[in-house]
């Protein structure tokens, strides 16, 4: 897939379809790749990677990227096409600047998921089939592709591109994936233990923002969070308090729009599961308004901005 | 707040200007009782109560919070209170998930003919909360320690 | 030199948790922390944690002192904390030598009271890295991960746990706990040797730093290389706030509805209102901002601290970066047409 996607950014440039294309970038290693604008069939050949371990979701560059002006290509997988139809929902992306060339994903494997099975010191490896071998400074090591997948891999949506004008592979479908089975758990604890359970999680963030910054629904010009006029900006979790504000706050923020690409809990280097706050939403939205999906289609209304006159009133508790 | 060695709840009611507010005003005029630990903040219509409002009543200790607006269908902006409702469903039941007491938060619809409802909800929201007891799980300890 | 098998290991760090306050790497969930001490718990086996070893000394938020406000008197009340004696135990070579890069920012005149306290207060007991892993490069600032610095330094091989006092804090602490044996140097030789020979085959080992001095200075800070390295930077704090020399921290204050409680917290120079003065920002965009990260580490320091380099290679960031832009790519970057 690699040759593949390196000779398409060549073509588009070479035929004038677009003048810079977004795609990965090697790094020192064969995980750490960097999300960068190409310009020149050059660094193309010398630099685009794509493998298992492209998880960087590309669509919220095309915010800023689709807005200078010439056209940029941009490889997006399944769950980034999805990001990047919502943002065209919001209109946040301007399309007529932007060239999608949609890819066929097979899951993204999580580095750090590969170090927790012990695997330590890797230097590089073969990653295509479904058993990776590793190099690393201690030998040989191979895992099962399955046992370190990223979570929202492992718990894949949709395997289908939303919004393309190209593709490279095959079509998609959506997947029948138990991506609420956690949620459920949780539900299914008393409060006591939820609180428990998140006082734990939470309390483990160090309010770096990379949830929020990496977000493609987070995509305001100025978040309140940041603002020093708001009354509720903070660079630390002072109190318990601010922690749950925070997180509480931003995850009701992208409700109805988060598409559930499950960036945050990627990025969180505190490894805080920040998408079962999504999921949650996600979960009581279809079940409260019906099925919905977030950047699966051009223009349904977000259940947000919506309403029905026979919605459900909030529910109560069982003390009052 | 503990008075005299009993608990006595901080209510914190958001009540939308056309409705619930004029409907806490005819409780008044009427002379009905609600308990004096209802804080009423007016704002211009329902779908206004940011959810930082609610968290924001919390963590400065609140132990209760009600939103009352117009009834479905009366919106002054004939919309907003359905969106408030959304919302709040959702927002609640985030707060529920986070292990928070379900009861702590309310929607109630009343009306500005509704001087009694609204009267009649306090009683009984203040006397739940004062059932559940101090909010302890969404304070800021800064905000209580003298 | 003492040592204690490794079985022993549990009853040592009973015993030395009975003297003073202990922290070390625990395993929480998926990455180890420097935790409080309490019984029962185990010492890590990842290499390194986390967030780093300053936390210690540095913690992320601590309050200053409180305003309280009462009529028309307002009292001011000093809100330190008096702190413990405690000991450090498990620090990495990379860790200990980034206490050397902070004692220069707040040990030098003025003092930084608040943590000069800490320092004084900590018995550091290090830990040789049995396993280096690709994302080191400690030994290109010229720090041996094998012999790692601190009061106390520490070996653990398959079969005992060697420890030899650097300090006469460390000796003291040696002292006080009975159950070490005297040991030999083999097994602490042979363990040198086998992390010698990892850290030979380390990938970043190479890094070339030749031009980042403040002679290079406008050169560097006027790279058009800052452009492309910066373009993805999402603008997040993991990198400042993982690190083990990032030191900036901002003063806040908190309105407690009855007074204000001014607190001071970390702070990175990746947020837009990093340093916000009267004026706004100097730093309008994310090339400004990610520039200032990496020049202080790599010139702006060694220009004023005799060539100390404010990165100590632990590999943190390298780990942490959402998009995997981190140090490294920025000193092979620039490093590039220098002569």
């Amino acid at each position: 897939m690699q040759e593949q996607v390196k000779a398409k950014a060549i073509e588009l440039l070479q035929n004038g379809t677009c003048d810079r294309v977004l795609a990965w970038k090697t790094g020192e290693f064969f995980y750490d790749l960097t999300p960068a604008v190409f310009t020149t069939a050059e660094e193309i050949e010398k630099d685009l990677v794509f493998n298992a371990f492209c998880g960087a979701n590309l669509s919220k560059y095309l915010i800023a990227e689709s807005r200078k002006g010439g056209k940029v290509a941009a490889f997006l997988k399944p769950c980034d096409t999805y990001s990047f139809q919502q943002l065209l929902k919001e209109h946040r992306i301007w399309r007529e600047n932007t060239y999608v060339v949609g890819v066929q994903c097979d899951g993204m494997c999580d580095i750090d998921a590969v170090r927790e099975r012990g695997v330590k010191g890797v230097t590089g490896g073969d990653f295509t089939g479904d058993t990776l071998t590793f190099e690393t400074l201690y030998g040989t090591e191979t895992l099962a592709r399955a046992d370190v997948l990223a979570e929202r891999c492992r718990f894949c949506k949709s395997k289908k591109l939303v919004v393309f004008d190209e593709l490279l592979g095959e079509q998609g479908e959506e997947q029948d994936a138990d991506r609420f089975a956690e949620v459920q758990w949780l539900e299914a604890m008393t409060p006591d233990e939820r609180f428990a359970f998140w006082q734990e999680e939470l309390s483990k963030c160090i309010r770096c923002n990379a949830c929020r910054n990496v977000c493609p629904a987070c995509s305001c010009e100025k978040c309140v969070f940041d603002n020093p006029k708001s009354g509720v900006e903070n660079k630390a979790a002072a109190s318990s308090f601010e922690e749950q504000l925070f997180h509480v706050i931003r995850a009701f923020h992208v409700a109805g729009r988060c598409t559930d690409c499950g960036e945050c809990a990627r990025v969180c280097p505190q490894h805080i599961p920040l998408h079962l706050l999504n999921r949650k939403f996600i979960k009581d939205i279809n079940e409260i308004y019906g099925p919905y999906q977030a950047g699966a289609d051009p223009d349904t209304r977000p259940p947000l901005l919506n309403f029905d006159m026979g919605d459900p009133e909030p529910k109560r508790g069982d003390v009052g | 707040m503990q008075v005299n060695g009993q608990f006595q709840p901080t209510i914190v009611a958001f009540c939308c200007n056309w409705c619930s507010y004029a409907g806490a005003d005819l409780s008044g005029t009427n002379r009905l009782q609600y308990p004096a630990n209802v804080k009423i903040i007016r704002i211009p219509c329902s779908c206004r109560l940011n959810p930082m409002f609610i968290l924001r009543a919390f963590q400065r200790g609140a132990d209760g919070v009600i939103l009352c607006g117009c009834h479905p269908g009366d919106c002054h902006y004939t919309t907003g209170n359905y969106y408030a409702r959304r919302r709040m469903t959702l927002l609640f039941n985030m707060l529920e998930f986070l292990g928070i007491e379900r009861d702590r938060t309310r929607v109630e619809w009343v009306s500005a003919a509704e001087g009694a409802k609204f009267a009649a909800t306090m009683n009984e929201f203040v006397e739940t909360i004062t059932r559940l007891g101090e909010n302890k799980r969404l304070e800021d300890l800064r905000c209580k320690s003298k | 030199m003492k040592q204690i098998a490794v079985s022993g290991l549990p009853q040592l760090l009973e015993a030395m948790a009975a003297l003073e306050a202990l922290y070390l790497p625990v395993q929480q969930g998926r990455s180890a922390q420097f935790t409080r001490y309490e019984a029962g718990m185990e010492l890590s086996q990842d290499l390194n944690t986390g967030r780093s070893a300053k936390d210690l000394f540095f913690p992320q938020v601590e309050n200053l002192v409180d305003f309280q406000v009462s009529g028309k008197n307002i009292e001011v009340v000093e809100r330190r904390d008096p702190g413990e004696d405690f000991i450090l135990f498990g620090v990495r070579a990379c860790d200990c030598r980034s206490f050397d890069i902070l004692d220069r920012v707040f040990l030098s005149e003025p003092q930084d009271t608040f943590y000069a306290s800490r320092r004084s207060r900590a018995t550091v007991v290090t830990l040789a890295c049995h396993a280096p892993e690709e994302t080191c490069f400690c030994t290109v600032f010229g720090i041996d991960p094998a012999d790692p610095a601190g009061d106390v330094t520490a070996w653990m091989t398959k079969a005992k746990l060697c420890l030899r006092a650097n300090t006469k804090k460390g000796e003291k602490l040696l002292a006080a706990l009975p159950m070490l044996q005297d040991g030999g140097e083999d097994a602490v030789v042979a363990e040198q040797a086998a992390i010698h020979a990892v850290t030979e085959k380390l990938p970043l080992k190479d890094l070339n730093l030749t031009g980042f001095d403040g002679d290079h200075l406008m050169e560097k800070f006027n790279s058009p290389q800052w452009a492309q390295l910066s373009q993805s930077c999402l603008g997040c704090g993991s990198c400042t706030f993982v690190c083990p020399t990032c030191q900036c921290y901002d003063i806040k204050d908190f309105n407690t509805g009855h007074g204000i409680q001014r607190f001071r917290c970390w702070d990175s120079c990746m947020y837009s209102d990093f340093t916000m003065m009267a004026h706004g920002t100097n730093r309008p965009t994310q090339l400004e901002r990610f520039r200032q990260r990496f020049m202080h580490k790599l010139v702006y320091f060694p220009a004023n601290n005799d060539g100390i380099y404010g990165c100590v290679g632990c590999g943190r960031c390298l780990k942490k970066c959402p998009i995997s832009m981190n140090i490294v790519k920025v000193i092979k970057t620039l490093g590039e047409g220098t002569t």
